[in-house]
């Protein structure tokens, strides 16, 4: 009776459908996900979803070969609208990072067990992601081998990056970020790649496994200081979340164009983020859990509750949304009104209708439980939503900018060939390097998991440890 | 199973971290001095030239002023590099010659300019012009070094921005009376950051440091 008592909380926790499914054990668990990376069969759809991912990437190849060779004018950006697809892509990817960030981190600090399954896959994309969005800035300097100049170091210029520029904010904000996110991400793997080492067959991959796990051998000790460290880094990532974004919208909010000289802005972009990287776990744990038939372990309770924070962080966004319109009028400013209206009826104005469309009402629809269960119906929300999060960034940066203060100085902006190419590039490589995650490395975490199997739970919770 | 690593492995593992920060750390200091050595820089190294051209003679020797060669230093961006017709003004009289102005007269017979080999070679995204250094009180010999000392010449300083900056951020450290300027002993009457100080305010000297002023 009274470990019903203890067991209780949990169980009022997954009211319908449990974290994990039911009828596993340590065992099963290892098996399942382990199989998946140390199989040495190739399944046909892989290999087509790869090829397909690796030819998007090699589009990058051609994009940059023609952006470091002709030079960047074959990008777009010109006076009035200095910044283009650049900097709106470098933001979407960023933002499609945090969510890994959040999962992994502070709904580890939460104690969410239903985070166990999608972190380890969360915290790639978060990797990939950033290794994407770090891609722009990078390339649109036009001289990337030149790009250590970013960084303070001591130099025969006798200079110092400018510290009053967010843009260096955004150097140190982002390459912070990228370095926590990749310690904490090899962390978290180091248990389950000693797992493998143990469970491989081939001597190569023992060896790769083995060196990799770090002389994992799994004491107490070991487990001790590991828990240990890993709550620092969940600690140490969770201040990234908000800051990283923050920065990001300094780059806008810093500056004094209309429309982007807002206060509203840090908040807004921090819930966009998560808004949009929620959308973007749940388009590739979708296909994912189907193909590789995890349903038991990214159970419904995950699908839904990933689909409540998109609706929530959705609401803050819109909210945003109409903050920016309010203080459009409320500025008293003429020009500020100009940006609004334009927004409104002006030439974008396709894109600002477009955004509110994915942003504010289709999200909409996740209040019923009905259709937050509905896989096809999510998937599509979480794709629509990946695409309103762009457009919110194009309305930001083309639409504010495209109207300069004087009117002869107006212009429209519309990307080259070789803007898209590149943005098509990045998302080859971020599919080509998830895909690549998936068939090498454990893409869920084996060993939280078999905190969550019913023989891990039958024992007292001061026990369980997690 | 039998192990895969050694227990040796551990500690090889560690070394490695502390091995990996140290070649990191060894390989950026190095480059960070080899930038700022004569090898790269040709500081202190002698510039060959087309004719045997000294200017220890020239200068101390018969004493000759700077501006007598270099005329538009004054007025001009550049400092100037004399045409074959003033070497010839005294050269068609003296030392006529002498087998090592040969070059000079097939250059005055032939109309071709001499091709002299240049020892401050500033890029061409750097803009610097000599007239406004020397009309506000920059000597010569402040970025040249006694040039009446060298027989042939070289390159006195890096030219690397930070020795641009170390001026342009502090003129005072530098400055001279306008009627020193081409004075290749000047040494201050007294003390220079007071002296300094002063030619600033008078010359009305700014500090210009915006990356524009240089790079247009």
């Amino acid at each position: 009776m009274d470990k019903e008592l203890v067991q209780k909380p949990i169980a009022v926790g997954i009211a319908q459908d449990p974290v994990i499914g039911p009828g596993h054990d340590y065992t099963t668990v290892t098996d399942k996900i382990s199989e998946l990376v140390l199989t040495t069969k190739i399944h046909k759809e892989w290999v087509i979803g790869f090829l397909f991912s690796a030819s998007l990437a090699s589009l990058l190849g051609v994009a940059m070969y023609f952006l470091l060779f002709k030079g960047i004018g074959v990008w777009a950006p010109n006076v009035p609208v200095g910044w283009g697809f650049d900097i709106i892509n470098f933001v979407w990817w960023i933002g499609i990072g945090h969510a890994g960030t959040l999962i992994s981190a502070i709904l580890l600090l939460l104690k969410q067990e239903w985070r166990t399954s999608i972190n380890r896959f969360a915290e790639a994309m978060t990797l990939f992601a950033v290794a994407c969005a770090g891609m722009y800035p990078l390339m649109h300097t036009g001289r990337p081998w030149l790009a250590y100049w970013m960084l303070p170091y001591p130099n025969t210029m006798g200079m110092w990056p400018q510290p009053r520029s967010p843009l260096l904010w955004d150097v140190f904000a982002v390459s912070t970020y990228a370095t926590v996110s990749a310690l904490f991400w090899f962390v978290g793997l180091i248990p389950d790649l000693a797992t493998l080492r143990d469970k491989a067959k081939h001597t190569v991959s023992r060896y790769i496994f083995g060196a990799l796990s770090m002389g994992w051998r799994g004491s107490a000790d070991h487990w001790q200081r590991y828990e240990m460290a890993y709550l620092l880094l969940a600690g140490l990532s969770t201040p990234l979340v908000v800051s990283v974004h923050t920065i990001v919208s300094f780059d806008f909010a810093i500056g004094i164009i209309p429309g982007w000289h807002t206060t509203i802005f840090p908040p807004y972009f921090v819930a966009g983020a998560i808004f949009a990287g929620f959308a973007m776990v749940l388009t590739l744990a979708i296909p994912m859990r189907a193909f590789y038939k995890l349903e038991d372990f990214i159970t419904m309770h995950h699908i839904e509750n990933m689909c409540k924070v998109m609706l929530a962080t959705g609401i803050i966004v819109v909210y945003g949304y109409f903050l920016e319109v309010f203080f459009g009028w409320y500025s008293a400013n003429e020009y500020e009104k100009a940006v609004i209206m334009n927004r409104f009826t002006g030439p974008y104005a396709w894109s600002y209708w477009a955004l509110i469309f994915c942003n504010g009402l289709a999200p909409q629809i996740l209040w019923w439980k009905k259709y937050r269960r509905n896989l096809l119906l999510v998937w599509i929300i979480s794709n629509i939503v990946s695409v309103g999060m762009w457009l919110e960034r194009w309305v930001i940066i083309v639409v504010s900018l495209h109207r300069d203060f004087i009117p002869a100085s107006w212009g429209y902006y519309t990307p080259t060939i070789f803007d898209e190419a590149f943005f098509a590039g990045t998302i080859g490589l971020f599919l080509t390097l998830m895909f690549l995650f998936v068939r090498l490395l454990p893409s869920i975490a084996m060993f939280e998991m078999k905190l969550l199997v019913p023989a891990a739970k039958a024992r007292p919770e001061s026990e369980g440890g997690h | 199973m039998s192990q895969l690593f050694r227990p040796g492995a551990n500690t090889f593992a560690k070394a490695s971290v502390i091995a990996g920060l140290g070649v990191a750390l060894g390989l950026g200091g190095i480059l960070n001095n080899i930038e700022r050595t004569s090898y790269v820089t040709d500081v202190n190294v002698p510039r060959d030239q087309p004719v045997m051209f000294t200017h220890k003679h020239h200068v101390s020797g018969v004493g000759m002023d700077c501006r007598y060669c270099h005329s538009s230093v004054e007025v001009s961006s550049s400092a100037g590099i004399p045409s074959t017709e003033v070497c010839m003004g005294c050269h068609s009289q003296i030392w006529s010659e002498a087998p090592i102005l040969e070059p000079v007269r097939e250059s005055w017979r032939s109309g071709r300019s001499i091709q002299w080999n240049r020892v401050h070679d500033l890029p061409g995204y750097v803009y610097f012009n000599h007239s406004i250094h020397v009309t506000k009180g920059m000597g010569c010999q402040t970025c040249h070094g006694q040039v009446d000392k060298m027989p042939m010449v070289w390159k006195e300083n890096t030219l690397l921005m930070e020795w641009c900056l170390d001026c342009h951020r502090a003129p005072e450290k530098y400055i001279r009376p306008k009627d020193q300027v081409f004075n290749m002993e000047y040494k201050p009457a007294g003390n220079q950051a007071e002296l300094g100080a002063k030619l600033v305010a008078e010359y009305k000297v700014r500090k210009l440091t915006d990356c524009s002023i240089c790079h247009r």
